[in-house]
């Protein structure tokens, strides 16, 4: 069963960008009935490509893009700054964080127990070269960690170079290239600053 | 121990900690000690200057403090925002001591006030994780609240429905047998007024089923209008309405209410250019309590009296009396209100 929390934010994405008609079309379109999903509820798993296909015709943008788009939209939108501080929590510095990624699945069990996120693992380079590996049932996962990884090295202020392959046995690979970790100030992070 | 350890070392891997010498003066203080004392260098300073010691209670001099080695203490930095803390104190070798120092729960709010980094605690320190589990879980906490009041309101909408008559907004027959059953649990003294349209399948056959819909309305509002917003009005079958009132020590009123319903469902509605002219007939039981009636008795009663009405002549009310049933039983026992109208 697909946790309702990401089916939410797929919602959530497209009220906040697209406001709450366009959201309704994809409902309509993907069979959302009620046209809501609840955050702590549980949904069957076919639901979740076909709200995502139903988004990319409305927009004319391919799956791949509109994952990535998601992916930026949970780390930079006011209302998933939570997602954003919680991920902030992995590390101090952009390369502490890439390594935080592996236990980002028992990061968000903690949180919610019920919460199974895709396994990604992350192996390092020379050279500050990174391959994240995501394995996920939904294709286009590997999109939207790109999409979390470039403004996550911006909020962190790193500049690192983001390129997605597919593997032979269909996993997809974000490939990382850090090429500076101060680069800039970055966004701030306070401990005790909650955003709730 | 040989010699003493190095305060390098400590700073790593214990950034909360304090260096003693043998008069309990510090010597050290760990980064993130000294960050939470902004007002001025704890180095320097007596211990028991800097700190209150709150548990084990009673120690008030040095070699009180050196006597509670190894075990747990609990204590509050003195400043401008005291933070309590616990700690342990060890010997640091030739008579001086360590002591190492945690926030417990209050890290939340220490974080907070001095700006605390990841930084500022040990590698090895699980405080970077709790308060990660604390922001997670107050956001699923929060997640779960929204949707507790979503179902909530969702709930109170179905309830609402299903008391609901669509037609008029009046309540149904099912609010109103609960209504009943709690007064007649409770033994209330109350009033129930069965009140049945009187040539309303004329307006229906004549003028049409909108037309009739529409003085149902009209009726149902003219019905709220003249009772109190504490009475139940219940639309209970195609033309028969129940109102309930609770609370009513004079039998003056239920006149007067039932003359007032009578005279306002009497005043012809204009529906498309044609009027609608109808009355009612009402029988009323006044219930005094501690009878130990039951529902079903009840609107018996109420049946016999409305009964009664119609057969005097209709746009009227009557109150039930028990002699109303014997002559009621002997003569014609009411039935289905099918024919009523006829």
């Amino acid at each position: 069963m697909m946790h309702g929390l990401i089916n939410h934010s797929f919602q959530q994405y497209m009220c906040d960008s697209y406001g709450k008609d366009a959201w309704l079309k994809v409902a309509a379109r993907a069979g959302v009935s009620p046209p809501t999903f609840e955050p702590m509820l549980t949904y069957e798993d076919a639901i979740t490509p076909t709200v995502l296909d139903a988004m990319a015709l409305l927009l004319r943008r391919t799956r791949s893009e509109v994952m990535e788009d998601i992916g930026a939209y949970l780390v930079s939108h006011p209302n998933t700054e939570a997602v954003r501080r919680l991920l902030r929590f992995g590390g101090m510095n952009f390369e502490d964080f890439l390594h935080s990624l592996d236990d980002l699945p028992d990061r968000a069990r903690m949180a919610v127990a019920d919460l199974h996120l895709p396994a990604i693992e992350l192996y390092g380079h020379d050279g500050g070269r990174y391959s994240l590996i995501c394995d996920s049932p939904t294709p286009g996962f590997g999109h939207l960690m790109m999409g979390i990884l470039r403004v996550m090295a911006d909020d962190y202020g790193a500049l690192a170079l983001l390129e997605l392959e597919n593997s032979a046995n269909g996993r997809e690979i974000v490939q990382i290239q850090l090429i500076q970790s101060d680069f800039t100030d970055g966004r701030a992070f306070d401990l005790g600053g909650r955003s709730a | 121990m040989n010699g003493r350890p190095d305060p390098k070392v400590l700073d790593v891997l214990c950034p909360m900690h304090l260096m003693l010498d043998a008069q309990g003066v510090i010597i050290h203080a760990g980064p993130t000690t000294q960050k939470l004392h902004p007002e001025m260098p704890l180095v320097g300073i007596s211990f028991l200057e800097a700190f209150t010691i709150l548990r084990p209670r009673g120690i008030a001099t040095m070699d009180g403090l050196f006597g509670v080695r190894n075990i747990k203490l609990h204590l509050e930095l003195k400043g401008s925002r005291p933070v309590r803390l616990k700690g342990v104190l060890v010997s640091g070798g030739q008579g001086t001591a360590i002591v190492n120092l945690s926030f417990g729960i209050t890290i939340l709010d220490s974080v907070r006030d001095y700006a605390l980094t990841n930084a500022d605690f040990a590698a090895t320190d699980l405080a970077i994780e709790m308060l990660y589990l604390v922001e997670a879980n107050a956001a699923a906490m929060e997640a779960s609240r929204k949707l507790n009041l979503r179902l909530q309101g969702a709930k109170t909408v179905a309830e609402e429905q299903a008391y609901t008559d669509t037609l008029t907004g009046l309540r149904n027959r099912r609010a109103l047998d609960q209504t009943l059953e709690r007064l007649l649990a409770a033994n209330a003294r109350f009033a129930v007024m069965h009140i049945d349209l009187d040539y309303f399948k004329a307006v229906n056959d004549t003028l049409g089923h909108a037309a009739g819909d529409h003085v149902l309305q009209v009726v149902a509002t003219a019905m709220l209008e003249e009772t109190r917003t504490s009475d139940t009005v219940a639309r209970v079958g195609g033309d028969e309405f129940t109102v309930i009132l609770p609370d009513v020590g004079d039998i003056g009123i239920l006149h007067r209410i039932g003359r007032r319903i009578i005279e306002r469902i009497e005043t012809p509605v204009p529906f498309n250019g044609q009027i609608c002219e109808i009355s009612a007939s009402i029988g009323t039981v006044w219930i005094q309590g501690g009878n130990n009636q039951t529902r079903k008795q009840v609107m018996e009663d109420a049946d016999i009296a409305l009964y009664a009405s119609k057969s005097e002549g209709r746009a009227r009310q009557t109150f039930y009396t028990p002699e109303m049933r014997q002559s009621a039983n002997s003569v014609a026992p009411p039935s289905g209100r099918s024919d009523r109208e006829a």
